[in-house]
């Protein structure tokens, strides 16, 4: 299966946590250019999966990387308060890169204008930026350093479909532009469906894998979400 | 107070004019205690600077008894306290307030019974009238580090307050950076204690670092203003207290508080 173009391998993954399961017995791999989406219900694992792939947390198995990618990583939980005294510049050079690159990069988030770089979001504090600006800044953040894969979980928690949609259309314009490999996670299948080529659902184990038109029949979306699933899709019908 | 100042002079070396060496030490700290405290408040830990210092009076009292530097037994106890709280912080990461506020309130009690008679109102309210040249030296060179280390890990430090994730995903190491960051609270806390006393410190953490907080909107303003503030309170109160012969400790952390209501009126 694996071709020369495969840049992760991951074979019987497992992670326990105080010798309770929290993930076990996962295979898959990644190819070069793959959007892969990660779904599940709450609690199933899915961000402790992102941590094993980083080497954070102690696991069994393989994760075995194509040695020196870059991997760049936007986490779920961010603590940036209104009040907190950090502004977007001083965030971004937290990359330390330089102010060249870091313009380079909103500007292929789509803040274009350079007046408005400089004077309104550079300077601005970034607790005050609305959910689908911080996103912005959130991805320009993950590419400042050009990397070859990037790992984001649920990068749109807290933002509403419309904006939803906007931020994962310039994921895909980035990613067909740079070429760059993106692992997601989402609870919102209909983005899996829309963007992702492949898919993984978990709870704790590995429930079905391949592509999203394929795997995510009726018979795995209710062994993964039980009774969730039925609400889940109605809820977006309601939306559009 | 200038009549004052200027028989001192006339008398002494300004050097060891109590009054000046009153300021530089009092300054100092503040400086020092501002800048701590802005990180303290990015770390969602403002009350914590309060509650270990109430460790430092057993520490005192030991010092005491057995005739060493209090700068010692207080840094010797509070590193003890860091210590534990550093171990419930990355054992549970959960907020052990609870067990940290018994701990803290027991040590207190525990202080107070052994500290000599004589000693305890200065450890309870310090007293910086009483320093001399050992101090101006302890003071200079702790400063010396805490503001080194902070240049080597605000970063990380940061970091970690935004995203523990994002921090860790980039190769820093939280949990070294937040013991670091504990022990040179530690050891600010011990310095202050000479300014403020066991019950004031606290406030000499937060208070400024809150004040810098309300008119920042990036964190360079933010902890640079923190430790103006906390340097211009102490240089305030010290002054105020000498003029009017009150006790300095408390002139400080006033003179703190009015730079923080201030500072409400510009708040961004």
């Amino acid at each position: 299966m694996a071709n020369q173009e495969t840049i992760l391998i991951v074979e019987n993954l497992g992670v326990k946590f105080d010798n309770n399961e929290v993930l076990k017995g996962l295979n898959f791999f990644v190819q070069k250019g793959d959007v892969l989406a990660i779904v599940g219900p709450n609690g199933a694992g899915k961000s402790v999966l992102f941590r094993a792939l980083l080497g954070l947390i102690p696991y069994s198995g393989k994760i075995q990387w194509t040695p020196g990618l870059k991997i760049s990583y936007a986490p779920q939980k961010f603590n940036i308060d209104k009040d907190l005294p950090l502004s977007v510049e001083e965030f971004l050079k937290f990359k330390q890169k330089k102010r060249e690159e870091i313009i380079n990069a909103l500007k292929a988030v789509g803040i274009t204008d350079e007046h408005h770089i400089e004077h309104h979001i550079l300077k601005q504090r970034l607790g005050w930026l609305s959910g689908g600006q911080l996103q912005r800044i959130l991805i320009a953040w993950s590419i400042l350093d050009n990397p070859d894969v990037l790992l984001f979980d649920e990068p749109t928690a807290g933002i509403d479909v419309g904006g939803e949609e906007t931020i994962y259309n310039l994921l895909k314009k980035l990613k067909d532009k740079r070429g760059f490999t993106i692992l997601l996670i989402s609870h919102d299948l209909n983005i899996v469906y829309k963007y992702a080529n492949n898919v993984i659902c978990i709870n704790k184990e590995m429930i079905c894998y391949g592509e999203p038109n394929s795997v995510l029949d009726p018979a795995s979306l209710a062994k993964l979400y039980g009774g969730e699933a039925g609400f889940y899709k109605h809820e977006h019908e309601h939306d559009h | 107070m200038a009549e004052k100042l200027v028989s001192i002079n006339t008398n002494m070396n300004t050097i060891t004019n109590p009054l000046f060496l009153q300021l530089i030490v009092g300054i100092l700290i503040g400086i020092g205690a501002g800048y701590l405290g802005s990180f303290m408040i990015l770390k969602r830990m403002s009350l914590v600077g309060d509650v270990i210092s109430h460790v430092a009076l057993p520490g005192i009292a030991i010092a005491l008894i057995f005739k060493i530097n209090p700068f010692l037994g207080a840094f010797a106890a509070l590193f003890l306290a860091i210590l534990g709280i550093w171990f419930l912080e990355i054992k549970t990461e959960l907020p052990s307030e609870t067990l940290v506020g018994i701990f803290f309130a027991l040590s207190l009690a525990l202080g107070i019974l052994i500290t000599p008679e004589p000693e305890l109102l200065e450890a309870l309210f310090g007293d910086i009238t009483k320093i001399g040249l050992t101090d101006v030296f302890i003071t200079i060179t702790m400063i010396a580090i805490i503001f080194f280390t902070m240049f080597r890990i605000y970063r990380g430090l940061t970091l970690s307050v935004v995203s523990k994730q994002l921090a860790q995903s980039m190769g820093i190491n939280v949990s070294k950076i937040s013991f670091l960051f504990l022990l040179l609270v530690a050891i600010i806390v011990s310095l202050g204690l000479k300014v403020t006393g066991i019950f004031l410190m606290g406030a000499l953490v937060i208070v400024p670092a809150a004040a810098a907080k309300n008119v920042s909107i990036s964190l360079a303003n933010f902890t640079k203003l923190a430790a103006l503030f906390g340097g211009i309170s102490a240089l305030g109160g010290i002054l105020f207290a000498s003029y009017l012969n009150l006790h300095p400790g408390p002139i400080v952390v006033l003179t703190s508080g009015i730079i923080f209501l201030i500072t409400l009126l510009f708040k961004k």
